[in-house]
């Protein structure tokens, strides 16, 4: 194995010991089991952007929306339809994913910040029909009088509702599909496409790669995964209102992202747990933490544009 | 019967002709060049062949088939490649990921999402072989951005070459290349016209390359074509001679 091939292993191999092993040692240092699951679920919504901005090179400034469709759909279906939190994800994830494939076509051709705009545009429109339909989304007191259902295996059935570690276990076999999936897709000659487009668009053009529709594949692929973690944010906190669909969330992820490093693949977790103890931390002592978590995103953007995993890469190579 | 035929194609920017009425075929096999001074629109017409632009006059026909229109990726299916004056290439990745994204696409992977053991040891050769070819492979795993320049041209030259085309068109290939690195680049372009007759369109500015390598040359200037013809009929061209050439052909 060439170093740079044994350095990625040997992250991944850490990454997944530190997750599985989270309910056991967060506790110890003043965490709860809650705050890894956020961990969890932000840091694949931050990946899932992450696939879009730091490997096709395209930044969507309304993942949001994706996000919030999938949370609303497992809402919904739990709440009207079918009460099987299996079923719920599922829902979710599928309207997040065809939202995200309809959008598509009237963005990709669109580049840099004309792209963020519009992607914009289009998640606020979620956002105002999540907050106006108040009789079947609970508009602005959000969706309130449903919960995760307990998961029936047939031989055996796992209580995620009231058992708390069952749950982040439950989020990180999810999370774990999601993640496989992606570092699948990047590893593929279709990742490798992405990964031209981003480095140089007029040579993957020229090389006989249709951009627009490799991006349109690469924008659903993002949604699809980034409403899946819109799912379980639902599921996380029994509860959605229309702030899943706002563009600050949208931009919460992008600061992960950023902060974490968006060239490394596991970036974008770090980036979301940094956010996700900050946030946790910061508005006990403060109302205005969002300043302090800025000031450090700008901080980190201006020094090391690498993000934070970026400076651990660097020290790790030297 | 001609594999490209340009038949009077025109652009213009703004009040600027850049392109004006220029004809040109390129029989299968043939090794062509144009010159002309800066700005004559050598560019500019390479970009209405490959795509980049779209004729404001005029028709691109290629191997019988109308491309006036057509969006560059689907050219490149046709079998048209290309290479810019200024290098493009992908600087963070390795010659070999260069090379590979090119070998997939032409071996009909662009979408793949994944490849049979089978499939991604065929890639895997013809990267090699790729390198091989052109001296590049003691640098596989290098990032190409941080190559010598003309190591960076040769890499492009090689992907655009690993679509395997069946026109190959080349924007001044040795520009700010040294003796050594410009003869390399000959003798690498000149292999790929002998041994694999490829047809071969070729913009350069280096005089000796020129006329070492092309079967017929073109010349441009101001937009429009000055002569056309065979290297000794443009060496004595004096209309040539007195717009463009002046000592370089003496
Ligand atoms: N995209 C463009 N927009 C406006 N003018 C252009 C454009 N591309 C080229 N030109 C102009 O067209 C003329 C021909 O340029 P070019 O084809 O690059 O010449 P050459 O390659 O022969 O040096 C120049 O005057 C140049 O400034
Ligand atoms: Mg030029």
């Amino acid at each position: 194995m060439n170093p740079i091939d044994y350095n990625k292993y040997t992250a991944t191999v850490i990454v997944w010991l530190l997750l599985l092993t989270m309910p056991f040692w967060l506790p110890a240092i003043g965490g709860y089991s809650e705050l890894g699951t956020r961990v969890v679920v932000l840091g694949l919504a931050a990946m899932s952007l992450n696939f879009l901005l730091g490997y096709t090179g395209v930044l969507s400034f309304g993942h949001a929306a994706y996000f919030g469709l999938g949370a609303y759909g497992v809402g919904l279906t739990i709440r009207y339809l079918v009460p099987s939190t299996g079923v719920g994800i599922v829902a979710g994830t599928l309207i997040g994913t065809i939202a995200g494939a309809i959008i598509g076509p009237m963005i990709v051709r669109l580049r840099g910040v004309y792209f963020a705009m519009v992607t914009i545009a289009f998640g606020q429109v979620f956002f105002f029909i999540a907050f106006r339909w108040h009789s079947v989304t609970g508009g602005d007191d959000g969706l309130t009088d449903w919960s995760r259902m307990p998961i029936n295996l047939g031989f055996t059935t796992i209580d995620i509702q009231h058992d708390a570690r069952a749950f982040y276990y439950l989020v990180l076999v999810v999370f774990a599909i999601a993640v496989g999936a992606m570092a699948w897709i990047l590893r593929s000659p279709f990742g490798r496409t992405l990964i031209a487009i981003r480095e140089n668009e007029r040579r993957a053009r020229f090389l006989g790669i249709p951009v627009d529709q490799h991006i349109w594949i690469a924008w659903t692929i993002s949604c699809c995964f980034v409403s899946v973690a819109g799912a379980l944010y639902a599921l996380l906190n029994n509860f959605v209102d229309p702030r899943a669909l706002y563009w600050t969330q949208s931009g919460d992820f992008v600061i992960m992202a950023v902060l974490g490093g968006m060239r490394s693949f596991w970036g974008p977790l770090l980036g979301a747990a940094i956010f996700v103890v900050l946030q946790d931390y910061l508005s006990s002592q403060t109302q205005n933490w969002m300043s302090f978590v800025g000031l450090f995103f700008v901080l980190v953007v201006l020094f090391f544009p690498r993000g934070v995993l970026g400076i651990i890469k660097r020290k790790v190579a030297s | 019967m001609s594999l490209l035929r340009v038949e009077n194609v025109s652009k213009q920017f703004g009040s600027l002709i850049a392109v004006n009425g220029v004809s040109m075929n390129v029989e299968p096999g043939e090794l062509r060049a144009v010159i002309g001074p800066n700005g004559a629109g050598k560019t500019t017409f390479f970009n209405l062949i490959s795509g980049f632009l779209t004729p404001t006059a005029g028709r691109v026909t290629f191997d019988n088939e109308d491309i006036t229109h057509m969006l560059p990726a689907r050219r490149v299916w046709k079998g048209i490649a290309r290479t810019f004056q200024i290098t493009e290439v992908f600087p963070e990745l390795s010659v070999r990921e260069n090379l590979r994204v090119p070998v997939e696409v032409a071996a009909g992977h662009r979408l793949s999402p994944w490849l049979s053991a089978d499939d991604d040891g065929e890639i895997r050769a013809r990267v090699t072989d790729l390198m091989d070819m052109s001296g590049l492979a003691d640098k596989a795993d290098r990032l190409v951005g941080e190559l010598s320049h003309g190591d960076q041209r040769a890499t492009e030259i090689m992907m655009a070459l690993a679509l395997k085309p069946r026109l190959l068109l080349l924007d001044e290939p040795t520009a700010g290349m040294g003796d050594q690195e410009t003869y390399d680049i000959a003798q690498l372009i000149r292999k790929l016209h002998k041994d694999q007759s490829l047809t071969i369109v070729l913009i350069e500015h280096d005089m000796r390359v020129v006329f070492h390598l092309a079967d017929r040359i073109m010349v441009l200037a101001e937009g429009a074509m000055l002569a056309e013809g065979t290297p000794k009929e443009i060496a004595a061209n004096e209309t040539v001679q007195a717009a463009y050439l002046g000592k370089a052909a003496a």
